[in-house]
Parts: C-alpha cells; structure tokens; sequence
C-alpha cells in the first residue's frame, strides 16, 4: 500500500499515458474510416474487399506491429508514434465494417426521399446517412475502444505502454502490487470509456429510444 | 404541363424499362400511371425529377427542359411521396415536414409555422409534431410524408404507390383526403399505382402502360372504361370485375360470432393481434360494421387465421367474421 502512495505521481503519468495511446488512435481511425467507408459505398464494389482487407490487418499480432513499425516509419523503436500509428491501424480495420454497415443500414426508401427533396450527396451523408448509422458506428466504437485500451499494455514490452508499464516494474522486482495496480485501473479505464460511450450515443440518438411498436391504426 | 417526347430509359444491365414514351400530363390535375408490377411506372415518375436520368428523348416542364436546371434545385421545387413515406428516422414530424423549407433556406421559425399548419391540414393532431416516424401508425406516417411533400408550396408532387403499404380501411381515408386536398390546392399530382381502382378512383388522367415501357391508353377514367382501345386495356381495365363488383355491396349488418379468447385488445377494446403458442400476429385488415363486403372479405382473406374482426365505428371489436358468413351474405 505504501508503495501507492509513493507512486502516485507515476501512476497518474502512465494513466495519462495509457488514456492518450488509447484515444488518439480511436479518434484518428473514426475520422479515417468514415470518409473511406463512405467512398466504399458510392462505389460498391470497393467495400468487401476493404472489409476483408481490414480482418487480415487485424489479425496481425500487434505484439508484431509495434516491432514492425518503426522500420517502416523511420520512427525510433520507443518513440509513441508506433503505437498510435498501430492503434490506429486496428481501429480502422474493425471501424470500417460498422461505418460501412451502419451507412448500408439506411433504408432505401429514406435514401430515396433524402435525394428527392433535394439533398446533395455531402449534405445527405452528415444530415441524413451518417445520424441513422450511428448506432451500428458506436457499436464498433465501444469494442474498439475497449479493445484498445487493452492493447495499449502491449506496449509495454518495447517500453511505452501506458499502465503495461506498471506489469514491468512488477515483474522486475517480482513485486505484486503495481500489477494489481495496472491492471485494476486498466479495467476502470476500460468501463468508464465505454460508459461515456454509451452515455454519448443516448444523447445523439434520442430516436432510437422510442418504442418501435406503432399504435393499432387509427387514422 | 409536363410533357414527355419520346423518352426511352435503359438500365445498364440492358433492361428498357421505358420505350420511347410521349405524353402530357396537364396542370393542376391528378394524372396517374397505372400498369402490371415492372411496367416502367416508377422509372417514368422519378425521370420527371432526375432521380433517375432518362437515356434519350426529351422531358419538360411548361416548356422548359429539366435538365436546363441544376437537379438538386429541380428537385427543391418538386414534393415526392413513396410507399412507406420514407420519413427521416432520426427527425421528429415536424423537422421531417420543415425538411424542404430548411433546405431552402427559410427561416426557423417560417419553416416551423409552415410544418404546423401542413400537420393540421393533412388531417393530424398538433400533439403528434415532436414524436418520431416510429411512434406513428403507417397511415399517419403515409400523411407526414404528404405534408413534407408540400411543405414548399411546389407546383408538381409526384407520388409512387404512396398507399400500398397501408390497410384498405385506412387506404381509402386517405384517398378521399387526397381527393379533398387537391379541391383547395389544385397541384399538378402524377400518381403511381398498380390498382386499377384506385386510378380510376382518383385520376382526373388515367395513362394505363404496359410491360416495356409503353403507353396504350391516356384517357379519363370514364372514356377508358367505355372505350378502351385494345384488349389489353379492356382486359387490365375489366380484371377482377366480379370480386371489384364487391366495393359496391353495403349489407347492413353483418352478422357476426363473438370474439375468441385468443384475440388480444388493447384498453380501449381496439384488436392487437392473435395469441398464438409462441406470438402475437398482427391482425391485418379488420373490417367495420357497414363496410362493403369486399372490405369484409379482405379481412378474412388477409387474417393469419381466417377470421376477420369486426370493428364498431369506435374501433372496438364487437365480433369475428369467416368466410361461411362473408358466402351467406353473398347469396342473399
Ligand atoms: N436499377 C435498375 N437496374 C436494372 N433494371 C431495373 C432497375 N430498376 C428497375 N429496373 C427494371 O425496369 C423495369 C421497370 O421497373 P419499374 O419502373 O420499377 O416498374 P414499376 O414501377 O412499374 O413496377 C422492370 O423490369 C425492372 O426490373
Ligand atoms: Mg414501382
């Protein structure tokens, strides 16, 4: 316990750490994927392989993407532009299926009636398209946050990971509580993000909240 | 006048959707296109605001072609109407009725008033202007998409199976309320169907087209049915003449076998559905006392047990109906 309040400073300097290597990359992979989701479905034919593109890159061990990268950048091995830059990449790779879906989840008739009153094709996607997939967005959203908060400890083996680097100093003093410590604050990042998510997605969607069961008709 | 001169569509896929089609369609009246599913109705509607852009021929609107104007700005001055309204999910009623307005850059306020008093005029309660499309019945919702429709006061609405998808007790309502809006604001309305009555019910103009595309006969409805000029439209016009006869059948009362336990009602005794093991299936048409027997038989035709309930004038059920009944009041 002493040794918490001893470290305070430090905990709070990986905390900050962790939530910014984590964030960053969710912010960076939603503005990319939107766009790129977008052109993926006024071209049609672009999105399957764009989602098929985005599992492979997934299912890269990030373990290897952290190693990989700074080669690839020109980054130094510890230099946290790997991270984000690796962060960003499976952000995308999951985001780009729910953009994609949750712009296909507009019904065709509402597309219709958007371009027949006279909406442009920019105006309808902020107007119209993208509010309707908010819901499937979010869902992506939350796992990926969650995900990469997760991910972020990763790091820590090639020495920047947030609250991961808390599991290092434990296991190289064989010394039990900054573990405890790292991992318990992790889960608490992990539940508070998704709760603002969730709070976030509530206020933005005040329509996917009313009962979907239409009265008995009575015109 | 919107005026079609030989105006052909062919998909990419090759399909000729619509063949050399030359037509006028006058002001200020009802003109509808009817025709089997697949004909080219819905193509030839949405060439008229370039949601889909004809191949070749010619298409104008008082003379002026539409393609001498920008297509968003085309379409600002044209309401559209669709099967299932195609309301914006997201958008209360009144945001979705205020739609054009907005886009055209009227103020807030303007836009509102306007919606509010479209509300009204389409036959809905002022209460209803904050909820969403879900929260409304299909008929209520076919109304608001009316109402967006003429929100900018447009000359043209083009209106593509805009009641198909509702019961044909409500169907109806809102035919006569179309029939009563159109007295007072007097639009140029090109509406599509595939119902033969409902042209004839509602066209000042019936232009009856067949598979390819083609026009055989653009005529008012009376001179139609006396005259059609082929047997295609004799035969399109005569279809079902028999069970159509039924619209025209009023039995006073029917009579009626009281309500099984498995119908589900709600507080005020309006029916919900029919419990079965596993759900409750929705009850589909119901058929009010007085009502042709044609509404009756669809009841019965269109239950998922073959029973149709029987409504009072206030909506609460009062009885079932069967085809042994709907046959006893066809025999007398
Ligand atoms: N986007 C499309 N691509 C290819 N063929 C189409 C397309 N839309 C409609 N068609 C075809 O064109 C014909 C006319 O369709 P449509 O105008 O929708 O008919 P209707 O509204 O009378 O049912 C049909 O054969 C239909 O299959
Ligand atoms: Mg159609």
């Amino acid at each position: 316990m002493t040794w918490i309040g001893d470290n305070l400073g430090l905990i709070w300097e990986q905390l900050r750490e962790h939530l910014y290597l984590a964030i960053l990359p969710v912010i960076l992979g939603l503005l990319i994927s939107v766009p790129l989701g977008y052109v993926a479905t006024r071209f049609s034919w672009l999105a399957n392989p764009l989602i098929a593109f985005g599992g492979v890159l997934y299912s890269l061990p990030s373990i290897a993407l952290f190693i990989v990268l700074p080669a690839i950048l020109g980054t130094k091995v510890l230099s946290t532009v790997n991270i984000v830059v690796a962060l960003t990449i499976y952000t995308v790779s999951l985001l780009i299926r729910n953009v994609i879906d949750g712009l296909r989840s507009v019904p065709a008739e509402v597309r219709q009636s958007a371009v027949a009153v006279g909406y442009g094709s920019l105006h309808r996607l902020v107007a119209i398209d993208l509010p309707i997939a908010v819901p499937v967005i979010f869902a992506g959203l939350r796992v990926v946050t969650v995900a990469n908060i997760s991910m972020v400890s990763v790091g820590a083996v090639i020495g920047i990971g947030g609250l991961g680097e808390l599991f290092t100093l434990g296991f190289q003093k064989d010394f039990l509580t900054p573990v405890v410590v790292g991992v318990a604050l992790s889960l608490l990042l992990a539940l508070v993000a998704d709760l603002i998510l969730v709070g976030l997605q509530r206020v933005l969607t005040p329509w996917a909240r009313v009962i979907h069961t239409p009265p008995v008709e009575v015109a | 006048m919107i005026e079609f001169e030989d105006v052909t569509k062919q998909y990419p896929d090759g399909t000729v959707a619509v063949d050399t089609l030359s037509l006028r369609i006058p002001s200020n009246e009802i003109t509808v296109f009817v025709g089997p599913s697949g004909c080219g109705k819905t193509t030839s509607l949405r060439m008229i605001n370039r949601t889909i852009e004809r191949t070749s021929g010619r298409i104008s609107i008082d003379g002026e072609d539409i393609n001498s104007k920008d297509a968003v700005a085309l379409r600002r001055g044209i309401g559209y109407v669709i099967q299932h309204a195609g309301l914006f999910p997201h958008k209360t009623v009144v945001d979705n009725i205020a739609t054009v307005p907005k886009l055209l850059g009227w103020d807030k306020r303007r836009a509102r008033t306007t919606a509010m008093e479209l509300l009204e005029r389409v036959g809905l309660d002022v209460k209803l202007a904050e909820r969403y499309p879900a929260q409304l019945s299909g008929g209520q919702q076919q109304r608001v998409g009316v109402a967006r429709a003429l929100a900018a006061d447009p000359p043209i609405m083009l209106m593509d199976e805009p009641f198909s998808a509702v019961d044909p007790i409500v169907r109806n309502q809102l035919q006569e309320e179309l029939l009563r809006l159109q007295r007072d604001i007097g639009k140029t309305i090109v509406f599509v169907t595939h119902d033969i009555d409902e042209a004839i019910k509602l066209g000042d103009n019936v232009a009856i087209l067949r598979v390819g595309g083609k026009l055989a006969q653009l005529a008012p409805p009376s001179e139609l049915l006396a005259n059609p000029v082929d047997d295609f439209v004799r035969d399109f016009v005569g279809r079902d003449r028999g069970y159509r006869a039924l619209t025209f059948v009023h039995p006073d009362e029917l009579p009626v076998k009281p309500l099984p336990a498995e119908l589900v009602l709600d507080d005020a005794g309006a029916p919900v559905g029919w419990r079965t093991d596993h759900e409750v299936q929705p009850v589909n048409a119901v058929y009010k006392q007085g009502d042709s027997l044609r509404a009756a038989l669809d009841a019965v035709l269109t239950s998922p047990n073959g029973w149709g309930v029987c409504i009072d004038a206030n909506g609460r059920a009062v009885g079932i109906v069967d085809q042994v009944i709907v046959a006893e009041a066809l025999r007398s």
